[in-house]
């Protein structure tokens, strides 16, 4: 049945419907299997522990992971791409149903390997003479073609990315707390640089006790984490990683995504509260204070792109961009250069990042809200700050800093591909020319290593000063600004105002420039210290453990 | 599929109403209310109403009900007082207000409501522009006396909250 | 109920939430909580204008007076917690049974 000829099998089977039982069949394998490995991990641990304690074993992962994902990100965009170029085969869509489930599709297995599959070749460079004409591919593609099928595949692409920032966050927040300190970060966990640590850490608060405090509310205890990393997870329902890249294109994306960070303040006044303890409820109160005021001057700043661009929809902002460097909208003229600094003290405040990290100050409120929870609860709250952080540097990226654009026009692709190039190569140079969601990955990363940068640099403030900053100087700041572009873009724009567009022009390219010279400055500082650490930071930069 | 979603949320939206009736502390009455408005804020998703449904979600969850939750954390008592209305009061309550939702729903049901011809109904959601351009011509006069409204009420809450020294 | 959705459905899940909200006014004795029940009656209304504007007129008209609900709903909300600071600061609770005699 699975390899029939084509020719003159029976009725039924020679459409090859599938039965619907063996796609139920395949997630409790696929669970089996997990918990099968998980198994015997940790059962034959002495010897997963010694292979993790090599250091190869982290560059292994590393470049593994990274061209793992390359791959995977590559290969998941060109099958729904194909997926979506069924709608041009001019087949007659029946109503066919399964007799199993009463649903109704439009391609059968057949149709899709007469149609899409059959004298198909592969299109890679050195193997291009491969044929991939075979029927097994058309089971496996069969259920693509259900709306829901390819939301699910979005939604677990979207999951496992979002638990690996946090994972590969926290390990990194430690090593540059521990470098920017003249120390060294954690260096046990895992052979190289401690890179394991992160596991460990997850391990060990699951197996911490699962205490609730007795005579608060129990039942909001327990559901505060949730009103706090539910959010966080629902932003990326609007964020783009690039173009078709986005589970859903609201048109309205920048305000839901400003909603969802809006909705995260609930969670913390409940943990709070919850807890019963006075220095909870004072360190919510604050935090409850701080989130909900620093988003106006961060909603404020988030309109200026909205106004260059013209639009909410976060995927024409990003294309509006596209032109090269100098084109966005972060060095197009000095109203949005300021409300791209704005903006970015205004999220850190809004997601109760340091400075302004009181609410969970480690230092006077024993941990604020925090202080009652532990083990898993605990690292819910942190899972969703470090999404909510790279939300925030995504959102950076998207509406200052081009998205997904690379800082090449995106014209010059075209001077390198002919049409007659190969399939894989030309989607290579468009790639790394024109747009990629590696751009905004690389991008955003950067934005969110700023905030780790920022966190470990600079001191605490107060309560009082937190609320002085944002009422008395941001919010000032941030009407002048508003006005101000309102009027630039009214009379370089719509009036056309010649002296004052030659100043628009001039001013980008000082900016620009500006730019360039921040960024070379920056990497040639960071060069100058890697190459000099020694003189540095004196003992303390080799790099080996003590009493070895 | 939509059929399913709107049972949904709709379901959502009334077991959060419920939780809010009958919930003893009042802080559980505001959680009720967050699931009553994230329930109310798909459901504008979901009827092609996308810019209600994030305003609804701004305005609403992030604004209002934080206002709701301080006001009763800065009048609270203790976490466990709480004021149960007297038997008689929750039952005459409870007998209005089934008398209310079965006649409101036998009037709803029971109206002809003439459905427009098949191009008229909203298909997708209104374009952001095209709400902005009828605030500031078709509804300028309510938009202009909203900010004036908000401005009172700005003045008139802090007067009446201030603290005397 | 399970025919496919229509105005009709909105209407209802309007109504049934209205009468929740006015139950919810009608049986809390803490102001807060009457005031909850206030958003919920304001919440049925905007679902009754989606509803109507999506199935009936096609126009975007009961959006944006939607809109000027959830606004005024929010100024309302925000003087009638200054009002019940007030309330709380003279009479040492806020439980509106106590609030039955006009002083000072």
């Amino acid at each position: 049945m699975w390899l029939a000829p084509m020719s003159g099998v029976s009725r039924n089977l020679a459409d090859w419907k599938i039965p619907f039982v063996l796609l139920l069949a395949i997630g409790p394998l696929v669970g089996f299997v997990t918990f099968l490995t998980a198994g015997l991990v940790v059962s034959f641990y002495r010897l997963v522990g010694r292979i993790l304690a090599a250091p190869w074993v982290a560059f292994i992962i590393f470049i593994g992971a990274i061209v793992g994902i390359i791959l995977l990100v590559w290969v998941h965009a060109e099958i729904f791409a194909f997926v979506h170029s069924w709608d041009q085969w001019d087949i007659k869509r029946g109503a066919d149903t399964i007799p199993v489930v009463d649903i109704h599709y439009d391609y059968s297995v057949r149709a899709i390997y007469e149609n899409g599959i059959k004298g198909q070749k592969l299109p890679l460079p050195l193997v291009g003479g491969v044929c991939v004409d075979a029927p097994v591919l058309s089971y496996v593609l069969w259920p693509l073609q259900f709306k829901i099928v390819r939301d699910l595949v979005a939604v677990g692409g979207i999951i496992g990315f979002i638990s690996i920032v946090p994972g590969f966050g926290i390990w990194w927040e430690r090593k540059i707390a521990g470098r920017m300190q003249s120390r060294m970060g954690p260096m046990r966990a895992g052979g190289w640089h401690g890179w394991a640590q992160s596991a460990a850490d997850g391990i060990k608060l699951i197996f911490k006790e699962d205490y609730v405090p007795p005579t608060g509310d129990g039942l909001l205890f327990r559901l505060a984490p949730y009103f706090a990393l539910v959010p966080a997870i629902c932003a990326f329902i609007a964020l783009p990683f690039a173009g078709a890249w986005v589970f859903r294109d609201l048109d309205v994306a920048l305000l839901f995504i400003l909603a969802m960070l809006g909705v995260e303040v609930m969670g913390v006044i409940l943990a709070g509260w919850a807890s019963n303890n006075k220095w909870s409820v004072y360190g919510a109160m604050r935090e409850a204070c701080q989130m909900v005021s620093y988003e106006i001057p961060m909603g404020m700043a988030l309109l200026i792109p909205v106004m260059t661009a013209g639009s909410l929809n976060l995927g024409a902002i990003a294309e509006a961009q596209g032109g090269g460097f100098w084109t966005w909208f972060i060095f197009k003229n000095v109203w949005c250069f300021a409300a791209f600094f704005i903006y970015y003290c205004a999220a850190l405040a809004s997601c109760k990042r340091a400075p302004f990290d009181l609410p969970e100050s480690e230092s006077e409120l024993v941990a604020g809200f925090l202080t009652e929870y532990s083990g898993f609860r605990w690292s819910l709250f942190f899972f969703g700050e470090y999404a909510a952080m790279f939300v925030i540097a995504g959102l950076a990226t998207i509406l200052f800093l081009g998205g997904w654009m690379s800082p090449f026009p995106a014209e010059w692709a075209d001077k390198f591909i002919s049409p007659d190039t190969n399939y894989f190569i030309k989607s290579i140079i468009r790639g790394v020319v024109a747009a990629n969601p590696l751009w905004f990955i690389a991008k955003a990363t950067f934005m969110f290593f700023l905030q780790l940068w920022i966190r470990w640099t600079l001191p605490r403030i107060r309560i009082d000063q937190v609320l002085y900053a944002c009422v008395q100087v941001l919010l000032p700041m941030m009407m002048a600004v508003l006005l101000c572009n309102t009027l630039w873009i009214l009379f370089v724009d719509y009036y056309q105002v010649g002296w004052m567009m030659m100043l628009d022009k001039v001013i980008n390219w000082i900016l620009a420039g500006l730019g360039v010279i921040v960024t070379i400055g920056m990497l040639a500082i960071a060069s100058f210290g890697y190459r000099h650490n020694k003189a540095l930071v004196g003992t303390m930069a080799v790099d080996q453990l003590p009493g070895k | 599929m939509e059929d399913i979603a709107f049972y949904i949320f709709a379901g959502v939206s009334l077991f959060s109403a419920l939780v809010i009736v009958f919930s003893k502390s009042v802080i559980r009455a505001a959680v009720g209310l967050l699931g009553t408005l994230g329930g109310v804020a798909c459901l504008y998703f979901l009827a092609d109403a996308n810019l209600l449904g994030a305003i609804q979600l701004i305005v609403y969850a992030g604004g209002t009900l934080i206002l709701i939750v301080f006001g009763i954390m800065l009048t609270s008592q203790s976490p466990w007082a709480a004021f149960q209305p007297t038997k008689f009061q929750a039952i005459a309550a409870t007998i209005i207000g089934l008398i209310l939702a079965t006649g409101i729903i036998r009037l709803v049901t029971m109206a002809p409501w003439k459905s427009r011809a098949a191009e008229k109904l909203l298909t997708q959601s209104p374009a952001v522009k095209d709400v902005g351009e009828s605030l500031l011509t078709t509804y300028l006069v309510p938009f202009e006396v909203a900010s004036v409204l908000l401005l009172v009420v700005m003045i008139g809450a802090a007067y009446l909250a201030r603290t005397e020294k | 109920m399970l025919a496919e959705i229509g105005l009709q459905h909105y209407l209802v899940l309007s109504a049934l939430i209205f009468s929740l909200g006015v139950l919810c006014m009608a049986t809390k004795r803490n102001a807060i909580g009457i005031l909850i029940g206030v958003e919920l009656v304001l919440n049925s209304a905007n679902i009754n204008l989606v509803g109507f504007s999506k199935y009936q007129t096609g126009q975007l008209d009961g959006h944006v007076v939607a809109v000027f609900v959830i606004l005024l709903a929010a100024a309302e909300a925000a003087l009638a917690i200054a009002i019940f600071m007030n309330f709380y600061n003279n009479v040492r609770t806020i439980d509106v049974d106590r609030g039955d005699e006009l002083r000072g």
